[in-house]
């Protein structure tokens, strides 16, 4: 064996150097750029100074309306989730996603029929996000509770802790979406009050909206934190509670004469 | 005492490969099933946003309650020093790894993402105990495995009973993490109560030592070896005050539900009048998993009866199963009070209403496959390494 071949290659040894270092500049660089981009768009679009809330007037509330659940769904591209093929339409009602449903009650003792729409109650200390194994379901510095689903694994132990039912499971693939509002099979999903519009410096949401233009005012939508918020002024005056008070969940949703 | 050898489970090869076939041929129809729910969705399965959780979780917190119990022949041969168990040890150690392996799979092929298992393994959100328990299931086969090399090896000896109260100790904290599960929902009547914890690690004692009793005989039986009558009538005693004590454990949450009226309406579902859910308790919790495998067990006139302590372990499987399906789909059948005081008179998605839930093929399949990938590997385990003492006549000396 010859001397020469006893030394180390040296080209060999920078071509190898060099191409770990690019191979881990590539694999490394866009999650840390992404990961800055992310960073700015969300302390700009989300503070801690803002909880987006609201109020439900049920004595307000329409027998027979259902303007926001048609707003809610055209809003998110509900109604393009369609049933599959040959599926019965009784199973595939259980089955749809509903970000916001219209429920009437009665009064057990008095009989008083009341009507409200029901959502998710974007609680301040949401048992969804608590039980989320992946952190998924979480909510915002502004209080919107929602779900990452870019990993959200589907295990649905958020819709077994909600105590709103609140939340849907896309049971089958989706040919069709909204760009403000994208969808996948086998992930979980609920009313974001809207984050899209919030963020793109619409103060309302599509129920609220429709809601008032069926001329029923019935939801008063906004910053909870903002004294001047039209919300806040409504609160202040109303006798207005939260569902399921006894959980001590504070929920950014609050309803009158439930 | 007498020395102790262990061999691999002996039998024809023929005889051996069509047992792997049969097993083989429902596995790949577990994975079939799979394959259509995954691609399809979850629209094909019985399961709903109103019962989120069906057949799938039934079979996967059957096994993974199980896994834990099976566990605890060996701890009482190593923790607490009961020399009539310790040459057990080896098997229940991995027949508790097979259960847990079985039950996972199954609780990760029903994800509606296992694609993304990575992220469930990379990301975690500490407050919820599912991130806990998958920390608390890898650690258990990492343990348990430790474990079982210490049994086999030489080498490990010094280790053994280290390793052996550390598996006994992660093997509790495992089934509390699972009882939690349903303990930490709150919003559900029929969870939300501690005592879940505590009631499935009994559960996990009854089950798991029903599972060693059947595999355990069985394999004798295969490989025509003996087991002593005082081993079979410790393990059935022991197994009698099991289950006793799940039915005790019962007792007490059905009772102190009872005392709040606020859980007034989930009692009367599941005691009188849940239909197939109070069938399923009254009849298969309690009778079929309950009384008749105690009266196998204690009574005098089944006292010398080997069949009867096999078919007693059989019962309190099969009671244990609706056990869970009580827990698991019961629970979410039953609706959860969202307005106090008010009836729902309409509602678009099904407030106030008992839901219903009607398991499909493909969820048994996936939910049975569980059990069989459990057994194989303890088929393949036993053939394979030295798991079982060659007799287990009884000692000259008890």
């Amino acid at each position: 064996m010859s001397n020469r071949k006893q030394q180390p290659d040296m080209k060999r040894r920078e071509f190898l150097t060099k191409s770990v270092i690019a191979a881990s500049t590539a694999t490394i660089a866009p999650g840390v750029l992404l990961t800055t981009a992310d960073a700015n768009a969300a302390t700009k679009a989300a503070s801690s100074n803002t909880r987006w809330g609201m109020l439900i007037y049920t004595n307000k509330c329409a027998d027979g309306c259902s303007s926001c659940v048609s707003a809610c769904e055209k809003e998110n591209g509900i109604d393009l989730v369609k049933k599959p093929e040959g599926h019965s339409d009784a199973m595939w009602d259980e089955q749809r996603p509903q970000w916001i449903r219209k429920v009437k009650l009665k009064d057990t003792q008095t009989g008083m029929v009341s009507n409200l729409p029901l959502m998710c109650q974007h609680c301040e200390e949401a048992p969804c996000v608590d039980v989320c194994p992946t952190g998924a379901s979480f909510k915002r510095a502004d209080g919107i509770v929602m779900v990452d689903r870019h990993i959200c694994i589907g295990c649905r132990y958020c819709m077994m802790a909600c105590p709103y039912k609140a939340r849907s499971f896309i049971h089958a693939d989706v040919a069709e979406q909204v760009v403000e509002s994208p969808r996948g099979k086998g992930c979980v999903e609920a009313c974001n009050l809207c984050a899209n519009r919030l963020d793109a410096g619409d103060g309302n949401t599509a129920c609220a909206e429709a809601c008032s233009k069926e001329g029923h005012n019935a939801i008063v939508f906004g910053d909870l934190k903002d004294p001047n918020s039209a919300v806040s002024k409504v609160l202040k005056q109303s006798h207005s509670r939260q569902l399921r008070e006894d959980l001590k969940l504070n929920t950014a949703v609050r309803y009158t004469n439930v | 005492m007498e020395k102790i050898n262990y061999r691999e489970l002996g039998c024809e090869s023929p005889r051996f490969w069509t047992g792997m076939g049969v097993m083989a041929f429902l596995i790949l129809l577990a994975l079939v099933s799979v394959y259509h729910m995954e691609h399809n969705g979850h629209y094909v399965t019985g399961m709903t946003n109103q019962i989120v959780w069906g057949l799938p979780h039934v079979f996967a917190i059957f096994l993974i309650v199980a896994a834990s119990g099976a566990l605890n022949v060996a701890s009482i041969g190593s923790v607490f020093g009961g020399p009539m168990y310790k040459p057990l040890g080896r098997f229940s150690s991995i027949l508790a790894i097979a259960l847990l392996a079985g039950g996972l799979m199954v609780l990760v092929l029903d994800l509606g993402r296992p694609d993304r298992l990575i992220i469930a393994m990379t990301k975690y959100n500490f407050k919820s105990i599912f991130a806990w328990n998958i920390y608390l299931y890898t650690g258990f086969f990492v343990i348990v495995g430790f474990y079982l090399w210490a049994m086999i090896d030489r080498k490990g000896k010094a280790l053994y009973r280290p390793l052996g109260i550390t598996a006994f100790l992660w093997r509790l904290a495992l089934t509390t993490g699972t009882g939690s599960i349903f303990g930490f929902l709150v919003a559900r009547e029929a969870y939300d109560a501690a005592i879940m914890a505590p009631m499935f690690i009994i559960m996990s004692f009854s089950y798991g030592l029903a599972f060693f009793i059947i595999t355990l005989m069985a394999a004798y039986w295969w490989d025509d070896r003996k087991i002593g009558d005082v081993r079979i009538a410790k393990l059935r005693n022991l197994l009698g005050v099991f289950v006793a004590a799940v039915l005790y454990f019962a007792t007490v949450y059905h009772l102190s539900n009872l005392y709040i009226t606020q859980h007034h309406g989930i009692e009367n579902f599941i005691l009188l009048e849940g239909g197939v859910y109070t069938k399923m308790f009254w009849i298969g919790q309690v009778l079929i998993g309950g009384v008749i495998p105690l009266f196998l067990i204690y009574s005098p006139a089944f006292s010398a009866s080997r069949f009867a302590v096999m078919a007693a372990s059989v019962l309190v499987l099969v009671g244990g199963f609706f056990q869970i399906y009580v827990i698991v789909i019961g629970g979410q059948a039953f609706p959860m009070t969202l307005f106090p005081g008010k009836e729902v008179v309409e509602s678009s998605f099904f407030d106030g209403m008992v839901n219903s839930y009607v398991p499909t093929l493909p969820e048994a399949m996936l939910g049975f496959g569980g059990v069989v990938v459990a057994m194989t590997i303890v088929a393949v385990a036993a053939r394979m390494f030295p798991m079982l003492p060659d007799s287990l006549e009884d000692p000259d000396s008890i």
